[in-house]
């Protein structure tokens, strides 16, 4: 039987993969300031990992990442929402957000504002929607 | 500020959410669906209790100010429509159960069927143009999901059409509201009929007009623009159609109407006018199509453009009593298409079929089931106790009042001939020999009845109780015909 041998792929995979998923996370924190946001860095994080499903096989995959991506829309779309839902308990009008300063370890001071909330919700639904696409396409029978 | 306003959207939303978590559990999510559409119908009335005693709630989401941020403008209008939308949507979420098949069910059917909702209601309620196309999507997405649900062979070769067509129409939407924002700089409602209103409707705004009038046309299923809509509304589950043939139209008359009532009002004699002639041809055409069938549920998808071209013909006319007639058309039609849809829905489960030409003697095994769809069909056509009588009634002075005598003629000729229609039904489908074999298999109309009288109930109040309607109608007309009363109580000047 014909076997490839993609020892290449896997192991240069296995280290543009992290810095994919690094540079998704910076995408996401970057988006208030310069290019980026929710959606480019669900879109990145996606890559990330279509480029491990196409590395590694189906199986080892989801034996490392052991989430059902359809169940990741509705958690996006519920943190989303209640971000703006937050509006009703502090009375102001809904989807105002509000920001801060805050001192963090090792961070020093930084601004946290609630739009990053509503950016992680669109974050993971993208994700979500991302990999549900591409995953049901690839497992057609 | 009030909050309010963005219930009615919010709540289906997170209830699609939640739903969405429960997929698989069909127990829960019928429970579930019941609770939050009752919820959200509660929600509603009380808003629209709060709208007619106090005037219009505006919301500037996040604070920000007029022109400037999102406008959620809940006014008469819009409270009336969401109200309806979730009177039907009541109707259907208790329909759904005894309908669907559990394997439909657990294919997301509730969630999308509260991302409907939120749509519709978010393309009622918003007070921005390009919201409004975002709100178009919103329930074209789930409408998309819904016709294909179930993936029979029918429903694929209709669903590609009908996704065609829509996308279509919402790339020229976008170009619409691209050229607008390039003639008037801002895409807020209230503004663009401030800046229009100064230049009073120069050239190149009447083009956009059409343009926007091209869209919803086609949303609306109008005169030329309605061939994709008949047959791809009856390839879905009962509940579907019903849910199609009663919102997703009206959302495309309702963009008109608001449209064409708010911001390009300067050049009535070249866009209403024409209305008229498209409201009639949409009468005649929508008529020949539900004469030429015999399948019941495609007589009732044709019926819908007939409706459509009646409450155009009140936007065309364009005056108090014809404005008033068409809100009242509007509300109504609502209602009885979705109960209509309901019970052919019925009759085609115990009947075994949705051809015409196979059943007789009904009547005899189903007598509920007959009489409710005599009494529907006398609300249709608008014979005097039900509430289809009022709002023709009022189109019609209006349209003498303007002098308008042809579409007269046509409006009633063409009522004369929907009774017809829907009659053929009562009379092949229901009278007749009792049919032998139906009496060994008599199915169970459990659950089936119960929100397709409770529709018709409100089409009764809606014509017995028009005393107390009729004042509520005529001043969101007043409302609509002076413009400024919008303008101001947005941009606050």
């Amino acid at each position: 039987m014909y076997k490839p041998n993609d020892l290449i792929l896997r192991t240069t995979t296995s280290v543009i993969a992290f810095i994919l998923l690094g540079f998704a996370v910076y995408l996401l924190l970057a988006g208030h300031n310069s290019p980026g946001g929710g959606f480019v860095g669900g879109l990145m994080t996606a890559s990330a990992i279509v480029l491990m499903y196409m590395s590694y096989g189906m199986e080892a995959v989801k034996k490392i990442l052991p989430i059902n991506f359809r169940t990741l829309i509705p958690i996006g779309l519920l943190i989303a929402v209640s971000t703006g839902i937050g509006s009703f308990v502090f009375n102001v009008p809904f989807l105002s957000h509000t920001f801060g300063h805050f001192t963090l370890p090792i961070l020093g001071e930084v601004e946290l504002a609630t739009a990053m909330l509503f950016d992680m919700g669109v974050y993971v639904t993208v994700l979500g929607v991302t990999m549900t696409i591409i995953l049901t396409i690839a497992n057609d029978r | 500020m009030s909050n309010l306003a963005v219930l009615p959207i919010i709540i289906p939303l997170i209830s699609g959410i939640i739903l969405a978590f429960f997929h698989n559990k069909v127990g829960i999510s019928r429970w579930l669906s019941k609770i939050f559409i009752l919820i959200n119908l509660g929600v509603a009335s009380y808003i629209a209790w709060i709208v007619f005693n106090n005037g219009a709630l505006i919301l500037e989401t996040g604070g920000w100010e007029a022109p400037y941020g999102i406008i959620l403008v809940a006014d008469p209008l819009a409270v009336t429509l969401v109200l309806t939308t979730n009177i039907i949507a009541t109707a259907c979420a208790f329909y759904a159960p005894y309908s669907m098949d559990v394997k439909q069910e657990t294919h997301y059917f509730y969630a999308f069927f509260f991302l409907l909702i939120a749509g519709v209601s978010g393309a009622f309620i918003t007070g921005d143009l390009f919201n409004l196309y975002v709100f178009f999507e919103v329930l074209l997405m789930a409408s998309y999901a819904l016709i294909v649900l179930g993936g029979g062979k029918v429903q694929l070769r209709e669903s590609i059409k009908y996704v065609l067509i829509n996308l279509f129409s919402s790339v020229l939407f976008v170009t619409a509201i691209a050229f607008l924002y390039s003639v008037v700089g801002t895409v807020n409602m209230a503004q663009i009929a401030e800046r229009v209103q100064d230049v009073d409707q120069k050239g190149v705004l009447t083009t956009i007009a059409v343009l926007l009038f091209f869209v919803f046309a086609t949303k609306a299923a109008l005169f030329p623009l309605y061939y994709w809509m008949p047959k791809s509304y009856v390839v879905p589950n009962p509940v579907i159609s019903a849910l199609f043939g009663a919102l997703l139209t009206k959302v495309g008359v309702y963009s008109i109407l608001r449209v064409f009532s708010l911001i390009f009002i300067y050049k009535l004699d070249l866009t209403h006018h024409a209305f008229i002639w498209i409201a009639g041809l949409s009468m005649i055409f929508g008529i020949i199509g539900a004469l030429s069938t015999s399948n019941i549920k495609l007589i009732i998808a044709y019926n819908i453009v007939p409706a459509i071209g009646f409450i155009m013909m009140g936007i065309g006319v364009f005056n108090q009593d014809a404005i008033s007639g068409s809100i009242y058309y509007l509300v109504h039609d609502m209602i009885i298409k979705c109960a209509l849809f309901l019970l052919v829905g019925a009759v085609a489960y115990v009947a075994g079929t949705s051809d015409l030409r196979k059943f007789s003697g009904l009547i005899h095994y189903y007598p509920l089931l007959g009489w409710l769809l005599f009494v529907s069909a006398f609300v249709l056509a608008g014979i005097p106790p039900f509430s289809g009588f009022i709002g023709k009634l009022l189109l019609l002075k209006g349209s003498l009042s303007a002098n308008e005598v042809a579409i007269v003629i046509l409006a009633l000729l063409s009522s004369l001939l929907i009774l017809y229609s829907i009659m053929k039904i009562f009379i092949n489908g229901f009278w007749g020999e009792k049919d032998e074999s139906l009496i060994t298999e008599k199915k169970s109309t459990k659950g089936l009845v119960g929100p397709i009288v409770f529709l018709l109930a409100f089409s009764v109040i809606l014509g017995l109780g028009a005393e107390f309607i009729y004042p509520s109608i005529e001043s969101i007309s007043t409302y609509l015909l002076d413009p400024e009363v919008y303008m101001e109580s947005v941009l606050k000047e």
